[in-house]
């Protein structure tokens, strides 16, 4: 607190109240539709899905599937929501997974070095990636659309070099268990009656996350009461968590029952949860939003925006690396094409998850919902039969609609 | 015919939660400079968009007739069909485009959709007489100042035969000179037979140039007075506009002045974009714990190129010269070591410079110093929330919560946020750029003690600001600056608006050693 608080300052006559964000109210419940709308948005599309294809979508195997096959788009978002926070955007992470993806196979399958000095090894060159395109467009000036679009010819003829148009595998099977494999049955199985057997280490962790969960946000609730912050009442908090927890749990149960739990899935969750923490909480996080919203008053409130920008490309060139590797180890080979249209998915599914154009805004749970909601379309759709166009179209219009729902969210709250 | 060419009867507007008029009624006779005043938030702009219909007919209460027929705009074309002209205050021109393309632009001289390219200019020419602006038509609009911009504007106007002209605070981005040109443009456009509506803060403007004015308080319409018949004078318009009597503009202020806390020696930065133009020579000045010292000068006078130099080499090249604080050299790079040297810069441009308006009070307050805030790295966001309570009520900043957006906030209290940001970084030395720009008198006033409570607490306080009775009803000692140099320092007795004016517009000879 500064040593000095102008005190008693006179009042003069109090103007109209300011428009609060756009708000519905649902079933009693006040909600800001432009924070809660993807999720709602999510459950729809969910239970739209689970209806069309008779349950199928949320069957044990297919859910570790979902999970599965959208990993590695779900890392690359974590790191591209970042970047579109602080206005810029990634056009190369597509070829930077191929690039990486075709090192790790070099590293691993050609000259043998082992996998966890060659997985570091990569994500080294990531960074590395990262930086080279972080210094041009963090130091030298050049607007990211341009240095990230050369960067994906240049990656890519990189990857073509590298791999002199084949394919290389195998990869080594600790690295194919990461990208593919699941948890050990540690403790074994126990009987869930109907729903038949399911893995105890599985549900364990279950236990515990969703315990975690209640427990954090309730510190977080008491600690925000202390400071008479507002808070929601008690009844919708606990409808949230109730909500949050049975999500969970309903997840866990159907992949204990299948092959316990994918590794990417413990990965992402960690990663999840780091990062929100960081966009949240760190000093650097909050300053990409700062960046992103006001670029010159960034810069005259002393913060270092070249660096800032410079280590948000250095961290998508590991985060594309470690994807790379996961995409890799899931094919078993490094291929040229490999990445190919990945950037894309990461965009959309940043700006489908709330991200604003103009940057500033967006969350990274956010960026998750909607690679996840593109996930249960094309997924969803490939279990109906859609044919792969219809498939495209839809997530085209559901891209577009999501930008243009945000756009009128703030056009109303602006009003 | 009716002498009044406009008259809007109980204009109501309602936002949702929100009343922005009520009731509110204008007649404005033909061929008069008709002022509109009022504190931030009173309604003027919302007045003169349900005018222009900004505001479609439909979406308030009330009528309105133009020249004897009513008036039923579904968008600014069909206002300005009829003749009815807006000018907002955030210039609407193109940079990259000329001065001719500008003024016919969406209004295209043209023959067979292609553009006549000699009319236009030729036109354009004779609009930019008119207006009395010596500027080629083709000159590209981003090589010429603000004052010739809002020429080049009302040009536009004229080139779409007004019959009724509406600007919204012209001169707040002009110096007095081009305001001045300006006001007698205005009174040229008055004898034409141009009918004007004219918003502004400014209120010696508006005794100058004005036949009537028109005071709102909140959007409600209060009185409206005969400048010419009534003796009206600047407090009179004031007590109508605050509704009480404002005895003293300024809070009075008993200085307790003490050691020297910030000084500049040689002084000296070259233009960024030109490179060979010194834009600060040489400037001496200094500051003293206690003290609200002021920086008088025209637009382009350096003022706030100088501050902006001295704040972490924000602005400009070829910087040299030497900083002191508190009597000991310090080397100031960056805005970092600005900030960690217990100096703040509070720009004069608040919207673009000083605030994430889509981000709330509280992370604004924060932003300077978010690290006093955090341990390791890690921010404590209960304890953010508790240091900007205090200071949303102790700068007492009109909002529900720290939680509301600061884009949504009015002129005065988004400034309150950004000098909250800047006491909260415990700077010693505070630059003010244009503290009360856009602001209504009563959070003037409001700004003027925290300002005072500010030197009370031992702060060095530079204020910049264009207008003169700002300074001296606040300042201690105020320097003059002209084409970059300090042509003068009087002390708060010695200072007269005339005095100030004379050294501010003093041209020095040229030094020989740049």
């Amino acid at each position: 607190m500064s040593s000095i608080s102008p005190t008693d300052v006179p009042t003069a006559p109090a103007g109209p109240p300011p428009a609060g964000p756009a708000r519905a109210t649902i079933f009693g419940v006040s909600l800001n539709i432009r924070q809660s709308g993807i999720y709602i948005a999510f459950a729809l599309i969910v239970v739209l899905f689970a209806v069309l294809t008779d349950g199928a979508l949320l069957q044990p195997q297919n859910i570790s599937n979902l999970i599965v096959q959208n990993s590695y788009i779900l890392i690359l978002s974590i790191g591209m929501i970042l970047i579109i926070i602080a206005g810029h955007i990634d056009l190369s992470v597509g070829s930077v997974v191929a690039v990486t993806g075709a090192i790790s196979a070099v590293l691993m399958v050609d000259y043998g070095i082992p996998w966890p000095v060659a997985l570091l090894l990569t994500l080294i060159a990531g960074g590395v990636i990262g930086a080279w395109q972080g210094y041009w467009i963090a130091y030298f000036g050049i607007p990211a659309f341009i240095v990230t679009l050369a960067g994906m010819l240049l990656f890519r003829a990189l990857t073509l070099t590298v791999l002199g148009n084949q394919g290389i595998g195998p990869f080594p099977d600790p690295v194919r268990t990461l990208s593919n494999g699941f948890t050990d049955g540690y403790f074994g199985n126990v009987g869930l009656g109907v729903l038949g057997g399911a893995d105890i280490f599985s549900l364990l962790i279950g236990v515990l996350a969703v315990g975690g969960m209640a427990v954090s946000q309730w510190r977080t609730r008491t600690a925000r009461l202390g400071y008479r912050q507002a808070v929601d009442p008690l009844p919708v908090f606990l409808l949230k968590i109730v909500t949050a927890a049975a999500v969970i749990l309903f997840v866990v149960v159907q992949l204990a029952r299948f092959r316990n739990l994918p590794w990417v899935l413990v990965l992402l969750t960690l990663l999840v949860l780091a990062y929100s923490l960081v966009t949240s909480r760190a000093v650097f996080g909050r300053q990409i939003y700062a960046i992103g919203g006001n670029l010159q008053a960034a810069v005259l409130s002393g913060i270092k925006v070249k660096q800032v920008v410079f280590w948000l490309f250095v961290n998508m060139g590991v985060l594309a690396a470690l994807a790379g590797v996961i995409f890799a180890g899931r094919l078993n080979q490094a291929g040229p094409t490999a990445g190919n249209t990945f950037e894309l998915d990461a965009i959309a599914a940043a700006f489908i998850g709330g991200a604003a154009v103009q940057g500033g805004v967006g969350k990274v749970v956010g960026a998750i919902t909607g690679g996840l909601i593109m996930g249960v379309i094309n997924n969803g759709m490939s279990l109906i039969g859609s044919p792969s166009e219809r498939v495209m179209l839809v997530k085209g219009v559901v891209l577009l609609a999501a930008v243009a729902f945000d756009v009128w969210a703030k056009r109303r709250a602006a009003q | 015919m009716s002498d009044h060419i406009l008259r809007m009867r109980e204009i109501t507007k309602s936002f949702p939660g929100v009343r922005a008029l009520q009731d509110v009624n204008l007649s404005v006779r033909r061929g008069e400079i008709h002022a509109i005043c009022g504190e931030n938030g009173a309604g003027k702009s919302t007045l003169m968009k349900v005018l222009s219909g900004v505001y479609p007919h439909g979406s308030y209460d009330g009528e309105i007739t133009f020249d004897a027929q009513e008036c039923r705009f579904g968008g600014i074309r069909d206002s300005e069909q009829r003749g009815i002209v807006i000018i907002h205050q955030e210039l609407a021109l193109c940079p990259q485009l000329s001065i001719a393309e500008n003024i016919f632009l969406g209004n295209e001289r043209s023959r067979r959709g292609l553009i006549d390219w000699n009319r236009t200019n030729h036109e354009a020419g004779r609009l930019l007489q008119r207006v009395g602006l010596r500027e080629h038509p083709v000159t590209m609009v981003s090589d010429i100042g603000v004052g010739k911009q809002q020429l080049v504007e009302i040009a536009k106007a004229l080139s779409k035969e007004v019959r009724l002209l509406i600007l919204d605070e012209p001169t707040a981005a002009l110096n007095d000179e081009d305001s001045a040109h300006l006001l007698d443009l205005l009174r040229g456009l008055r004898a034409e037979g141009i009918t004007c509506v004219i918003i502004s803060h400014k209120l010696n403007e508006i005794a100058a140039v004005a036949d009537r004015v028109t005071i709102l308080r909140d959007g409600r319409s209060i009185e409206t007075l005969d400048m010419r018949a009534d003796d009206v004078t600047e407090d009179r318009i004031i007590s109508g506009m605050v509704g009480r009597d404002l005895e003293h503009r300024f809070p009075p202020h008993d200085p307790s002045i003490g050691e020297e806390a910030f000084r500049i020696e040689d002084w000296t930065v070259h233009s960024t974009t030109q490179r060979d133009r010194v834009v600060v020579s040489k400037a001496n000045l200094s500051v003293r714990h206690g003290e609200v010292v002021g920086l008088a000068g025209l637009m382009g006078a350096g003022r706030t190129e100088l501050a902006m130099s001295v704040f972490g080499r924000s602005y400009g090249v070829g910087i040299s010269g030497r900083v002191y604080r508190d009597g000991s050299p310090v080397e100031i790079r960056t805005v970092r070591d600005a900030i960690n040297n217990g100096i703040a810069y509070a720009t004069e441009d608040r919207k673009r410079y000083g605030l994430n308006l889509i981000e709330d009070i509280k992370r604004n307050i924060s932003a300077a110093d978010l690290g006093r805030l955090a341990k390791r790295g890690w921010v404590d966001d209960n304890e953010e929330f508790r240091v900007a309570e205090d200071y949303r009520r102790d700068m007492n900043i009109k909002a529900p919560s720290v939680l509301s957006v600061t884009g949504k906030l009015s002129g005065g209290n988004q400034q309150k946020v950004v000098l909250s940001k800047w006491i909260f970084t415990d700077a010693d030395v505070l630059i003010l750029d244009e503290p009360t720009r856009g602001i209504d008198v009563g959070a003037k006033y409001e700004i003027y003690s925290i300002i005072n409570r500010l030197a009370d607490a031992g702060k060095a306080v530079l204020v910049i600001s264009s207008e003169l009775p700002e300074l001296l009803g606040l300042c201690d000692r105020i320097y003059t600056l002209s084409a970059g140099r300090i042509t003068g320092e009087l002390s708060r007795h010695e200072a007269t608006q005339e005095r100030l004016m004379t050294l501010m517009t003093t041209v020095t000879i040229k030094d020989p050693t740049p």
